[in-house]
């Protein structure tokens, strides 16, 4: 039996504003408990929410970065239910008529080809506040400085059909809204949370089975991992003659499984309703103008000019737009050096590899990126070799010298490209080595390719790596092969 | 002093006839002797008081008080106060103090006026009678076998007993108006979105709004100065300019239209009422008004539509009564859920716990459209009633109630109680003001003509009312519960 | 639409308020009332008639993303029934 799976994604997005949602208080993140909670927060008596102006622009931006129609009219409404971590006893979100209509994201799979996801909408809401279990006698102590942070619900249509995929859509969320600046896209502080719909039915069928929803799967790895245990699960469950039930399910990252949540609800009933102390929030086509023109280039406009203009791999292409701050560090490389395809090699080599290595971010490179690209140009230009290169970048990194010329003029990295002084070299280094130099004599002549590289890394010793090795490689075989 | 109207006052104390802390410290003399027997304060700030009034005193002899600098006021005790206990009358809010004031009352300071404390209300505002309080019920000065309406009881009460000579009421769905009506004072209830929501305890959000309630209308004029005006701090509050009320007072009133909905005068009606109601009209043609008949057609679909929105939005308001941040919280729960349900149980009242379930059940799933989207579509043409009226008529009038306080005790079934709300509750669905002004006796019992005026027409409202109340003295007259404590 | 005891417990539970089986068929006896009158909306015809939800036709105005309020935590624990650490304490919520 062929089976095939549907994924639909919801991805929370907390909008990088200042204060919340409805109130003045910061959303800044690690804040000593209820520091940050301010009467409207905890929904003291008497209060009211007044709405945050950039939390709509925020929300707008995301609108037309992802072609989608801005609705005119939006308003807010009540989702009520009890819990401890909702202080006013209802979440104020948009149930009916949401901010955000639908629109559509192009991921990019391993392959390099593109799909097309549709998303369903996109609305405003605000966070809750945190439980923690600690030991509290026996007590559960809540903490509500995340209560009112402002949340873009981004729900997409159910259109991916594998775990690769979902997992690139919510890549390419994350890198639409920290190219936008609406989000620092943080999944570990949980900035960006996902819950995952899956269901499988059997392939060729038009109608969805019956789907499992996975809360707050927060990482791009763990949404493959879930989805990966959630369809072999369900399709097992059916192969067995079983059904799959229509409930909430948690994953479990240390076990690597999801596992159904004893729901706090037997049966919800939200009683969603126009929230009245919100009137509706209308927008006019000379606001939406304004942010449309604001909008920065995306990643989909990026990753089509990299390859058609530049001439990067689609793969290139891909990986270095994924984030704005790479996209950007790359285009500032590429205008000083001029070479796209080094710049590239550059970027996802030597430079992301020692970001790696000590777990930085491209934003705090220590390298700049006009550095790389001057280095990239002396490279270029022959000024130095490759292996000179890799020792600037080094002295680069340390901070040993404010250019590429600086380091290379201290260290006397400059490459050695006169002739008369290489054959100086090679003469002085033939001089040494009569022994090396009979072996060859005597060797046989397909032999002797093979044998001059130990005459070549003499003459790069002498030169303190200097030389250029195209050249020191001719002139050897020139100057050996005249003592045969 | 009680005598004099609030306006007297402002003039009085300007003059130096007599200082602020004396006429703080008469008040509260009066409290304290008159209100064992009305119960129409729920606290007495007698120290905050007399401080304040010291400071309007120092203010006056600096040359820096405002008209209304050193006036004693009461407030429902709907509006937080720092460092006040805030009730709504109930059991749940009996230990809470609000870290900040009410935007009315911030403005209410910065005029420099006195709050000598919080009065008795209807349980979050939910009654009509003030009987629903957990601090018990409020009797009417005029006859202490008679309710003073709720839910701004106290407020009415107080005033109308020269406790306090004007008195902040909300007004939901009548509850400044009828009040005003039982105890035979002059109570305004302001367009929605005039006068500031922060910090007032919400009853049901798109309907709610702060007024006064006073001796006289020029008293309320004054009053609505300072309150009204747009506040950042509530979505709802409207940015629009807040008109001289006082002066447009003594505008003549010729020429003026007057609609009388037939609506207003139909089965029910206690006739007496309706006559002090049709003489006062009469007044208003010797004033040079023209009168006709007018028609509100959706009058009856009025208590029904609200007795589904109202509910809905306080079963929603009132979730945040929940045991956890603030508020009554029950002894030992066991869990979560026996924390919820025990100390809302045990912290809400009878009536309030009815409009919670009310709500619940028409939002919930499969009732929503039948009641709430209904309800919602009924309110637009209850609004648009007054709407088309307000083309062919300046004002409305009827009476605020169909009859005089009923007595204590009188009305057991909740409906017959909605029902006395038939002639004030369409107003606050359509989001328009209105005056409760005496016109009346039936026995000792004040009747209240009801004056209505298109959105943000209280300029105009106040000065018909004035204009009423410079051709008649029922609102100079008092009970003689009053004059016990001269 | 009649009222039934269940949809009266369904509401309090929803509600959180406890209810005793002799408050509950109070409840029931009230709320028939007040929805038999609340039924007389189902005789008016309000075929495209859109809701009211504000009486007064404004839009949303619009905050500048500036944080305001400074940390009053302890004023506003002071009204808190059980507090520790700064927490608000509650009986052991169960995931």
């Amino acid at each position: 039996m062929q089976w095939e799976t549907v994924i639909g994604l919801e991805v929370h997005v907390q909008l990088a504003t200042h204060s919340k949602i409805f109130s003045g208080a910061s959303t800044a993140f690690g804040a000593e408990p209820n520091t940050q909670a301010c009467a409207v927060d905890l929904g003291l008596p008497g209060v009211l929410p007044v709405l945050n102006e950039q939390a709509v622009a925020m929300a707008v931006q995301f609108g037309l970065a992802v072609h989608s129609d801005i609705a005119e009219v939006s308003v807010f409404d009540r989702k009520n239910y009890f819990y401890p971590d909702l202080p006013k006893g209802y979440q104020t979100t948009q149930m009916y008529h949401p901010i955000v209509g639908p629109g559509d994201v192009e991921i990019t799979l391993e392959d390099g080809s593109t799909k097309r996801i549709r998303i369903h909408h996109a609305h405003l809401e605000e966070d809750a506040g945190k439980s923690l279990h600690e030991d509290f006698h026996g007590m559960t102590g809540i903490d509500l400085n995340r209560a009112g942070t402002p949340l873009l619900e981004i729900v997409s249509e159910p259109d991916m059909r594998n775990a690769k995929e979902a997992a690139a859509y919510l890549k390419a969320i994350h890198s639409i809204v920290t190219y936008l600046g609406i989000s620092d896209g943080n999944m570990a502080e949980g900035s960006m949370r996902c819950d995952v719909n899956v269901s499988v039915r059997h392939k060729g069928l038009d109608v969805f089975g019956t789907r499992a929803e996975i809360k707050n799967v927060n990482s791009f790895r763990f949404v493959e991992r879930a989805i990966a245990f959630e369809v072999e699960r369900q399709i097992e469950l059916i192969e067995d003659g079983g059904s799959v039930v229509q409930e909430t399910r948690l994953f479990d990252p240390e076990r690597d499984e999801t596992r159904s949540m004893r729901t706090k609800e037997e049966a919800n009933d939200y009683r969603y309703f126009p929230c009245p102390d919100l009137l509706p929030v209308v927008l006019d086509q000379a606001y939406l103008d304004h942010l449309r023109s604001q909008l920065p280039e995306l990643p989909a406009d990026k990753r089509a000019r990299f390859k058609n203009e530049l001439g990067l791999s689609a793969y290139d292409a891909n990986v270095i737009s994924a984030s704005r701050d790479m996209a950007e560090f790359f285009e500032a490389v590429h205008n000083e050096c001029g070479d796209a395809k080094q710049a590239a090699n550059w970027v996802q080599g030597e430079l992301s590899g020692a970001l790696n290595r000590e777990s930085l971010s491209i934003a705090n490179s220590p390298i700049s990126a006009r550095q790389l690209g001057e280095l990239i140009s002396r490279v270029l230009d022959d000024t130095i070799n490759g292996k000179a290169a890799k020792e600037v970048f080094q002295a680069l990194w340390n901070g040993q010298g404010e250019s590429a010329d600086a380091v290379i003029d201290a260290k006397g990295l400059r490459q050695v490209t006169d002739t008369g002084a290489i054959e100086a070299m090679i003469d002085q280094v033939i001089a040494d080595s009569p022994a090396q130099v009979a072996q060859y004599r005597d060797a046989e002549p397909e032999k002797r390719g093979k044998m001059i590289g130990y005459f070549v890394g003499q003459v790069m010793k002498a030169s303190r790596g200097t030389a250029n090795p195209q050249q020191v490689n001719g002139l050897l075989k020139e100057k050996l092969d005249a003592l045969l | 002093m009680y005598e004099k109207t609030l306006t007297q006052l402002a003039a009085a104390l300007k003059s130096g006839e007599f200082s602020s802390r004396e006429l703080t410290a008469h008040y509260l003399q009066r409290i304290e002797k008159a209100d064992t027997k009305l119960n129409s304060f729920i606290s007495v700030t007698a120290e905050q008081a007399l401080q304040q009034a010291e400071i309007a005193d120092n203010a006056r002899a600096n040359g820096t008080a405002g008209t209304l600098a050193g006036i004693p006021l009461a407030l429902k005790d709907i509006f937080c106060t720092r460092d006040v206990k805030t009730s709504c009358g109930s059991k749940m809010l009996d230990n809470f103090i609000a870290p900040y004031d009410a935007t009315v009352v911030e403005k209410l300071s910065a005029a420099g006026t006195i709050s000598l404390g919080k009065t008795n209300m209807d349980e979050f505002a939910m009654g009509s009678s003030n009987e629903n309080s957990y601090y018990g019920p409020v009797k009417n000065p005029w006859d202490l076998t008679a309710v003073p309406g709720g839910s701004s009881g106290g407020s009415a009460a107080a005033v109308a007993a020269g406790l306090v000579p004007a008195a902040m009421g909300t007004d939901t769905g009548g509850s400044i108006r009828q009040p005003a009506a039982f105890c035979g004072i002059t109570g305004l209830k302001p367009t929605y979105g005039r006068v500031s929501r922060f910090g007032i305890i919400a009853y049901a959000s798109s309907l709610d709004q702060a007024g006064p309630m006073a001796r006289s209308a020029e008293d309320c004029a004054h009053l609505l100065g300072v309150i009204a005006g747009h506040d950042g701090r509530d979505s709802t509050s409207v940015a629009r300019g807040v008109p001289d009320y006082v002066e447009s007072l003594d505008a003549p009133l010729s020429g003026l239209k007057i609609g009388l909905p037939k609506e207003y005068f139909g089965d029910g009606l206690a006739p007496e009422v309706e006559k002090a109601v049709r003489d006062a009209v009469k007044v208003y043609e010797s004033l040079g008004a023209t009168v006709r008949d007018v028609s509100l057609p959706h009058t009856h679909y009025a208590i029904p539509a609200y007795y589904v929105i109202a509910p809905a939005e306080a079963s929603s308001n009132l979730s945040r009564y929940d045991g956890v941040r603030f508020g009554h919280r029950c002894d030992n729960p066991s869990d979560l859920i026996d924390l919820y349900t025990r100390s809302r149980a045990e912290g809400f009242g009878e009536e309030v716990k009815r409009r919670i379930l009310i709500g619940t059940h028409t939002l919930s799933e499969g009732f929503f459209d039948a009641y709430y989207t209904k309800a919602q579509q009924v309110r637009r043409l209850i609004r648009q009633d007054f709407l088309d009226a307000f083309e062919d008529v300046d004002v409305l009038m009827g009476p605020a109630s169909p009859t005089p306080a009923f007595d204590l005790g009188a009305k057991k079934d909740p409906v017959s109680m909605y029902l006395q709300d038939i002639y004030t509750i369409a107003v606050n669905l359509a989001g328009i003001p209105g005056i409760s002004v005496p016109a009346g006796f039936v026995g000792n019992r004040p009747v209240g003509l009801q004056i209505l005026g298109t959105h943000f027409a209280e300029a105009q409202l106040l000065n018909v009312a004035h204009q009423f109340q410079q051709a008649t003295d029922w609102h100079l007259q008092r009970p003689a519960f009053a004059e016990e404590y001269a | 639409m009649a009222l039934e005891d269940s949809h009266v417990r369904r509401a309090a539970h929803l509600a959180r308020l406890a209810v005793s089986d002799d408050q509950a068929s109070g409840f029931v006896d009230d709320l028939s009332r007040i929805l038999d009158m609340v039924d007389q909306l189902q005789s008016l015809d309000t075929k495209g008639v859109a809701p009211l939800s504000h009486p007064l036709d404004a839009t949303q105005r619009l905050r500048a993303d500036e944080v305001t309020e400074a940390n009053q935590r302890d004023a506003f624990q002071r009204c808190a029934p059980a507090v520790e650490n700064g927490l608000y304490l509650v009986p052991r919520v169960v995931e």
